[in-house]
């Protein structure tokens, strides 16, 4: 646990006035306010760290405190304990009030060292305080093949198993909140929601753009020059396709709705394209040569 | 149909102690939605996250209506844009 300069985040000196941490306060927390930083972690840690220091400086008895043991408050609060020991011994049978329950913020956003200073959270907030339970972030991995359809998936999240729908076609980085399934709420207040994040893994065989796909087909040179008829295997299924004789390398052909389930609406599909690349033939026996000069004799003949 | 939860907007202001003008100046402004039944307003459950927001906005870090006016417009196009940035992103990878 490391010794944490209140002064420093806030930008302030030691000799700072009550007035002048007010407004380093101010000023950062307009910098750094969750709601005006959007799914930006680094901020919110900021804000955190703020409001922290912004608890302990202008407080002024906290900042005595944590002025006067400064970088040795862990001996600190060893003298505190032996303070209060001797102070209970003093007045007896006198149990105190540190036993509130109502917390704030929740310990948890308070450093090792606030806590091991100061002990719980802070409780000094007034109105400020969050009654509304935290929002929980949770990610969730899955394939291309996984979202090709409408599924249901239990979740284990902070210990407690969810069963959601995952709908088909979601995109990779796509967001849902799931209502009511985050951290409790403070005094009888809502609980926090459960945001997941689909994380759509690449596929090697298929890309992916919305709910179309792409494929590439290795054709071999004679269905190409000849035409015929291939089999393609699309992520659920098996598709015939014909190949039109002559056809070059590069050619894109279009399966119309046979992409990808479009998110949220039924029956509605992305398409899928198919890009053919057609394979030179390699360990050519000494017939094959000899009939691939003899084309190209008759090519060169049909050119002039 | 999904089923409403309406809050009387007279709860909000005790709890979070704030005056009716501040709640009805944001819906005049446009950024929550109100519901009245009978002689009661009302906000549904489902404003309510936003309302809560720019009540923080108001009271922790003093901004004004106006204020959160402009910086409510101001998010949702970080929003937005961080959606299009996933997009491209996405498209980038293949």
């Amino acid at each position: 646990m490391a010794f944490i300069d209140y002064y420093q985040i806030l930008g302030v000196s030691k000799t700072a006035s009550e007035k002048d941490i007010k407004n380093a306060y101010r000023k950062l927390a307009r910098k750094y306010h969750p709601d005006l930083n959007p799914n930006d972690t680094e901020s919110n840690k900021k804000f955190q760290q703020l409001n922290e220091a912004n608890e302990v400086l202008s407080d002024p008895e906290k900042r005595k405190k944590y002025d006067q043991y400064g970088e040795n408050w862990q001996r600190g609060e060893e003298y505190e304990k032996y303070e209060q020991q001797k102070q209970n011994r003093q007045q007896g049978a006198y149990t105190g009030g540190n036993t509130s329950s109502f917390e704030g913020f929740g310990d948890e956003s308070f450093s090792d060292f606030f806590q091991s200073m100061f002990g719980g959270g802070g409780g000094s907030r007034g109105r400020q305080t969050k009654y509304r339970g935290q929002d929980y972030n949770a990610e969730l991995q899955l394939t291309l093949k996984e979202i090709s359809e409408t599924h249901k998936q239990t979740l284990t999240v902070n210990g407690k198993n969810i069963r959601i729908t995952i709908p088909a076609g979601v995109e990779n980085g796509q967001i849902i909140k799931i209502a009511g399934h985050g951290g409790p709420g403070v005094s009888g207040g809502p609980a926090g929601d459960l945001y997941i994040t689909f994380l759509v893994a690449e596929d090697q065989r298929f890309k992916r753009d919305g709910s179309d796909l792409y494929y590439t087909y290795k054709l071999d040179l004679y269905t190409a020059v000849l035409g015929g008829e291939i089999t393609v295997d699309t992520l659920n299924s098996k598709v015939k396709v014909k190949v039109k004789p002559e056809t070059q390398n590069g050619t894109k052909v279009k399966l119309k709705g046979k992409g990808l389930l479009v998110y949220k609406k039924e029956n509605q599909f992305g398409d899928f394209y198919i890009t053919y690349e057609v394979q030179i033939p390699v360990n050519l026996t000494e017939k094959q040569k000899k009939l691939f000069e003899e084309l190209r004799e008759i090519a060169n003949q049909v050119k002039s | 149909m999904t089923e409403l939860n309406l809050i009387a907007t007279s709860d909000i202001c005790r709890y979070h102690e704030v005056e009716y003008t501040f709640i009805s100046s944001l819906e005049e402004a446009g950024l929550i939605e109100l519901k009245v039944v009978g002689k009661t307003t009302y906000i549904p459950d489902s404003e309510l996250q936003k309302l809560e927001k720019m009540i923080r906005m108001h009271h922790e870090l003093e901004i004004n209506i106006a204020g959160i006016e402009a910086i409510s417009h101001l998010l949702q196009r970080i929003e937005q844009m961080q959606e299009e940035m996933r997009q491209l992103r996405n498209r980038l990878r293949r």
